[in-house]
């Protein structure tokens, strides 16, 4: 690996329509980190990330990657670049494994370009890392949710990107197969260098696995910085209007957020 | 950026054997396809009120006078062949296209009005400004494009939603189809039969003055299709993921959508719109080669197959002669069925 792309934001402002959604909100990405982007319902975290991926154009301010404006790039060169994982992604009926991930190698090949041996090691490498080389003939629509979302996370790999963004990748897995997804994440960043920014649900996860963690509230940033700085009370309270406790995680040592709502608590 | 990949020779391998068995695969379907295709073509060439053999057909091919088959394959059958197979081809071409690109089967041109739209401007030039066929052709097509604009105008919400355009493509087919029954009421008893061979879609008529401007609306439609054959396969990714993986969205599917357009406006010039080959071809293509692929050149020769075997189907297996587009028609409804049925319980795609 030799140097991080960089990927800032600056001063943006995104509506659809008439209603803003995140209201000139800057950031910069640690590069070669792992960032997490939490925030309640509805508080815009999942259009940042769009807009960090040329999905939307903001109406103010810029996106800036390596230097240049995001937006004036050519697509093309930006996905050699940057990768990004929507959230629901859409397999084409009948197709295999082994193809959905060939298609992470699109922005590496010309108008006239033939497959070559980089692809095909590309590909395998990506079915290592994630898993699934046993399910490279299968169809994707006989795979279970978890095999899936592995399948989806190898074709991003197998596009070989410095920076990679996913919108909350563990969306309908299960406990254990969230955490082969998080696990695979920090392979891939402690592997390759990948620079990786995922919007999570799950703030204990959010806070184990992020070296940075990023809190944004209806539409600004909230608070930014090391998840043990971070995830205090007093951010939880701001950020989704609960109370809760907040004690080290005994197997991390990461901070760990308790609610504390209106029935269970032991001590008012 | 370089990365090492340690990674042992046996996956890589395992990859590009299941990769070439997928090619190969494709190759032999697409392959024999294309040869039932040259046989349907050359068997419309020989049959017919008189059998001429092949060597016959093939000297008049090659341009020999040979006493009656001159006329009878040279005039009729190698026009009105050369029609079938043009405007199966474009039919095919243009309706997966949209299948594709909108990620339902659905999405076909003859079920979201671009075909009503041809043919409500034909039907109008035909009664009501008494036009001769090749004016008609020529309304037909700037009507096709400017129904394909209203669509996609009304359809437009922060880009285009593949079940927004189609139920507003209904819409617009169900509005344009009463514009021609309106029409059709009003009008006299020999413009009706006029206008109701037009709009069942028929060879009958086939010349190779119906064969030209299709055939060079092919060639250059054609080409800039094929060209965008992988965006729209990543397009069916949804967006964000085509986005993602490099294809200027936007910029592709407009230039798929006048392709494809155009490919349908000169083929329902031509030939009328022959009721559901844009509909069925994709779809018949996507269960023979399977998914994953780009469907274009299976299309295009399922949408061949399906006009050259109608054709001959209509002319010869019963005792009187139908017109293309009934078979057709008998063929697409029963399928359009089984589609929606297949999709409520699916919610599928092509």
């Amino acid at each position: 690996m030799t140097e991080h792309h960089t990927l800032q934001v600056e001063g943006v402002t995104l509506a659809y329509g008439d209603r803003v959604v995140v209201d000139s909100l800057d950031l910069v990405v640690p590069p070669g980190r792992i960032t997490a982007i939490v925030g309640a319902n509805a508080c815009g975290k999942s259009t940042l990330l769009r807009a960090m991926s040329r999905l939307l154009a903001p109406k103010a301010g810029r996106v800036v990657l390596d230097g240049k404006d995001l937006h004036q790039l050519p697509t093309k060169q930006v996905a050699r670049t940057l990768g990004l994982l929507p959230q629901s992604p859409i397999a084409p009926e009948g197709i295999v494994v082994a193809d959905l991930v060939s298609r992470g190698r699109n922005p590496h090949q010309g108008v006239l370009s033939r497959w070559s041996a980089d692809d095909d090691a590309a590909v395998a490498e990506a079915l290592r890392m994630t898993d699934t080389l046993e399910l490279a003939d299968r169809s994707v629509d006989e795979l279970s949710g978890g095999q899936r979302q592995r399948t989806w996370i190898a074709m991003a790999l197998a596009q070989h990107t410095d920076i990679l963004l996913l919108d909350e990748p563990t969306t309908f897995l299960d406990v254990s197969h969230q955490v082969d997804v998080l696990d695979l994440l920090t392979d891939l960043n402690r592997e390759r260098g990948t620079t990786i920014v995922m919007v999570l649900h799950d703030l204990n996860l959010a806070a184990r696995y992020a070296d940075h963690l990023i809190a944004v509230r209806a539409g600004r940033l909230h608070a930014a910085g090391d998840p043990v700085d971070v995830l205090t009370a007093d951010v939880v309270r701001d950020v989704f209007g609960m109370d809760s406790q907040v004690i080290p995680d005994p197997v991390s040592g990461k901070p760990m957020v308790l609610p504390i709502g209106r029935h269970h608590a032991l001590v008012g | 950026m370089t990365v090492q990949v340690a990674i042992s020779s046996d996956a890589v391998a395992r990859i590009v054997r299941g990769r070439r068995r997928r090619r190969v695969r494709r190759t032999a379907v697409v392959g024999v396809l294309a040869a039932l295709v040259v046989g349907l073509y050359v068997l419309s060439l020989m049959v017919g009120n008189t059998f001429y053999g092949p060597g016959e057909v093939w000297d008049v091919v090659r341009g020999e006078t040979v006493p009656g088959a001159s006329f009878t394959v040279g005039e009729l059958r190698l026009p009105r062949a050369t029609l079938a197979l043009l405007t199966g081809a474009a039919f095919g071409l243009g309706g997966v296209t949209f299948q594709t690109m909108l990620r339902n089967p659905l999405a076909s041109p003859d079920i979201i009005g671009i075909s009503s739209g041809a043919s409500a401007a034909a039907v109008i030039g035909i009664v009501v400004y008494e036009l001769g066929a090749n004016a008609v052709s020529f309304v037909a097509i700037p009507a096709a494009l400017g129904t394909t604009l209203l669509i996609y105008v009304l359809a437009y919400k922060d880009g285009i939603a593949g079940t927004r355009l189609i139920l507003i493509g209904i819409g617009v087919d169900v509005m344009l189809r009463s514009v021609i029954a309106y029409v059709l009421m009003r009008a006299a008893v020999w413009d009706i039969q006029a206008a109701m061979r037009w709009l069942t879609g028929n060879l009958n008529n086939a010349s190779w003055e119906s064969v030209r401007p299709l055939a060079l609306a092919m060639v250059l439609a054609v080409p800039v299709l094929l060209t965008q054959g992988r965006g729209l396969s990543l397009l069916q990714q949804g967006d964000d993921s085509a986005t993602a993986l490099g294809v200027r969205v936007e910029r592709t599917r407009l230039v798929a959508i006048v392709a494809a357009v155009v490919l349908i406006a000169f083929a329902t010039a031509a030939a009328g719109p022959i009721a559901f080959v844009a509909f069925l071809a994709g779809p018949i293509a996507a269960r023979i080669v399977g998914g994953g692929t780009s469907l274009m050149v299976p299309a295009a020769l399922v949408g061949a197959l399906l006009v050259l075997g109608a054709d001959l189907i209509g002319q010869f297996a019963f005792e009187n002669r139908y017109p293309v587009g009934v078979i057709t028609g008998a063929l697409g409804a029963p399928f359009l069925l089984y589609l929606l049925i297949r999709t409520n319980r699916a919610g599928g795609s092509l």
